[in-house]
């Protein structure tokens, strides 16, 4: 495939061993990020869209989780999963920098907003105290956030949920970042506040040269700025293309329902909405089986008794489906 | 901030004239007085005594008139030694009481404070265990047995410290075991309630952000948890001080200690109202001082509460 990839994850599996069992929270996961890329991960709550990232942070809480095998080789050069903890270290919020759900909790409540910008810069880029204080004033001009040399000197409480958000995102950006993880952004933001933060992260990715990973529930969110789109379920890709493919043409069963059922304005009334009966399988010890067959309405007797490959159809796509077996 | 520690500050005179008005007229509700005893006193020779005390005035009077000298700092003439006022035997034991409370507080948390934050690191490894079951130990033996073993332990056995008595015979040796007895309940509650909220720090939201940035561990625990995961250490202090005050009286005892908790006891003993009210007064300034004092730390401490 292309050789100008900043992150090429391959087969990547993460498991957590809890009482009841192995989790196997994400079993086989490969995606591709390119410069200045934004792709989109998509999936319910529990698919191992979140662990998926996590993972490539090295932030997997351990014990219980452990990443068991594959590979995510950055610039081309080296596997992070094969790093130890002080080249992690390195990496981290130098590298890949990353952004989380809810900017309520994800600031520190009892530390200025700048102690808590300016150390990330003299970590990562060895600045003086004044010259990162500085950098963290710019970052919150650039993410517009008014009046911020006052501002920076704030505590977290002191800010809106969206102008926290705002924060966190200066906070990712100020070591100019290869990739930018953001683990569903706007879903703890009121959607007038949403729709300002996602044009934000697109705005500075594009002007600044960040490839992002967008973690998201929301398939609006993932129409509306991604490139490529992953579909995971139950911890495994069901599905990989671009956006217009995805939308347009979506080949599983599962990212067919999923587009089915997002409410559209723009389409006439059709009466009730779609939904996809049933609930995602618990992830403890799976069988044999394409695990989306319980709840998939062109369920084969094969699906239940097997775990189905990746097919790579045309461009590159990949869909995780029987129904596209031999096809090419 | 100012205005609100001022505010503060005055509403400590209503709640210490509410202790001080019930403390006198409860301990008139005990049976006998400071001069009864076994013998029989001369009736003439009786009346005598209370008139020259003021004792044979109405009760308002007389709390009239002990609540205008209290305001003047005279906490009055002790009823059962005569040789000296209540402001001496105070001013003299106090400081001993106070020393021995503070060094044990003070070890109390540094080390709680550390096997908390140990065990949060290494959460159920063998130091958890170790430390937590300490802990326990240290929250269910009461002084009353902590003391005596570890004089027998240290004292007797090994021989290295003395049996009892204080600085100014045994010199600074003679603090050691009484410091470490009192303090070893409060070191098992600090360390287990810092031990939960190190725990409840480290798994918060933002603690992962400060792994993503990329900071060291060290960094993160003494930047970004130690701050918010003292707070409930904070306001266990206020409290944990005028524990730690009051329950020297016990190691007071074992000890031979001259400290304030004797007089406590002993004044309760003898009916002598004016040392009973002296100690109390002390004892509940110190009290709410304390969580005055609280209070205003965790203002610094947590920039979320904002005092008006």
């Amino acid at each position: 495939m292309n050789n100008d990839a900043i992150l090429k994850v391959d087969g990547l599996k993460t498991y957590f061993n809890t009482d009841d069992g192995i989790v196997k929270a994400v079993d086989g996961v490969s995606f591709e990020l390119r410069k200045g890329e934004t792709l989109g991960i998509v999936g319910e709550s529990g698919s191992g869209k979140s662990v998926t990232n996590l993972s490539l942070m090295k932030l997997i809480p351990s014990p219980p989780g452990k990443i068991m095998e594959g590979t995510a080789i950055l610039d081309g050069k080296i596997d992070i999963l094969k790093m130890n903890e002080a080249q992690m270290r390195e990496l981290r919020g130098n590298k890949i920098a990353m952004i989380f759900q809810d900017p309520m909790t994800s600031l520190n409540p009892f530390l200025r907003i700048s102690t808590q910008m300016i150390e990330t810069v003299i970590l990562h880029k060895k600045m003086s105290k004044k010259d990162a204080l500085k950098k963290a004033i710019e970052m919150l001009d650039l993410v517009g956030i008014p009046n911020p040399e006052k501002r920076v000197f704030d505590y977290p409480h002191q800010f809106s949920g969206g102008m926290r958000q705002r924060v966190m995102i200066a906070m990712a950006l100020s070591c100019d970042p290869e990739i930018l993880i953001a683990d569903e952004p706007t879903s703890a933001l009121d959607v007038t506040i949403q729709a300002q933060i996602l044009e934000l992260i697109q705005a500075l990715s594009k002007r600044l040269g960040t490839a992002v990973i967008m973690i998201t529930h929301d398939l609006g969110v993932v129409a509306g700025m991604c490139d490529y789109v992953v579909v995971m379920y139950a911890g495994r890709l069901v599905e990989r293309g671009t956006n217009d493919e995805i939308f347009d043409d979506p080949k599983h069963p599962y990212t067919q329902g999923l587009i089915k059922s997002v409410p559209r304005l723009d389409k006439p009334d059709v009466g009730r909405l779609f939904s996809i009966e049933g609930q995602p399988p618990n992830v403890i010890d799976l069988p044999e089986c394409c695990p989306f067959h319980p709840r998939c309405n062109k369920a084969m007797d094969k699906c239940r008794t097997t775990t189905p490959a990746v097919t790579i159809l045309e461009n590159n796509r990949e869909v995780r489906c029987f129904l596209y077996e031999g096809e090419k | 901030m100012s205005k609100y520690i001022l505010r503060r500050a005055l509403g400590l005179i209503p709640t210490m004239f509410i202790i001080v008005t019930i403390c006198f007229f409860f301990i008139r509700l005990a049976p006998g007085g400071p001069f009864s005893s076994e013998k029989k006193i001369d009736p003439q020779i009786l009346k005598n005594i209370e008139a020259k005390y003021h004792l044979d005035e109405p009760l308002v009077v007389q709390y009239v008139r002990y609540l205008g000298n209290v305001v003047r700092g005279d906490l009055g003439p002790s009823y059962k030694y005569k040789d000296y006022d209540v402001n001496f035997y105070i001013g003299k034991s106090l400081p001993k009481s106070l020393l021995l409370g503070s060094l044990a507080l003070f070890f109390a948390v540094i080390m709680g404070m550390g096997a908390g934050m140990l065990s949060s690191l290494r959460q159920n490894t063998w130091v958890d265990y170790l430390s937590m079951s300490v802990a326990v130990i240290g929250i269910s033996v009461p002084l009353f047995v902590i003391g005596p073993v570890f004089m027998y332990i240290f004292a007797i056995k090994l021989d290295i410290l003395p049996t009892s008595g204080w600085i100014d015979e045994q010199g600074l040796k003679a603090l050691i075991i009484p410091v470490f007895s009192l303090s070893l309940a409060y070191f098992a509650t600090v360390a287990r309630l810092s031990r939960a909220s190190f725990l409840e720090a480290l798994r918060s939201d933002y603690v992962r952000t400060a792994r993503a940035k990329g900071l060291k561990a060290s960094v993160i625990m003494f930047k970004h948890v130690l701050k918010g995961a003292s707070l409930p250490v904070v306001s266990y202090l206020g409290p944990a001080f005028s524990g730690i005050i009051t329950g020297s009286i016990v190691i007071e005892q074992i000890f031979r200690i001259p400290g304030l908790g004797r007089h406590f006891v002993q004044s309760a003993f003898n009916r002598d109202y004016t040392m009973i009210m002296g100690t109390v007064i002390v004892y509940s300034l110190i009290l709410v001082l304390m969580n005055f004092l609280v209070d205003v730390i965790y203002g610094y401490l947590d920039p979320r509460i904002s005092y008006k």
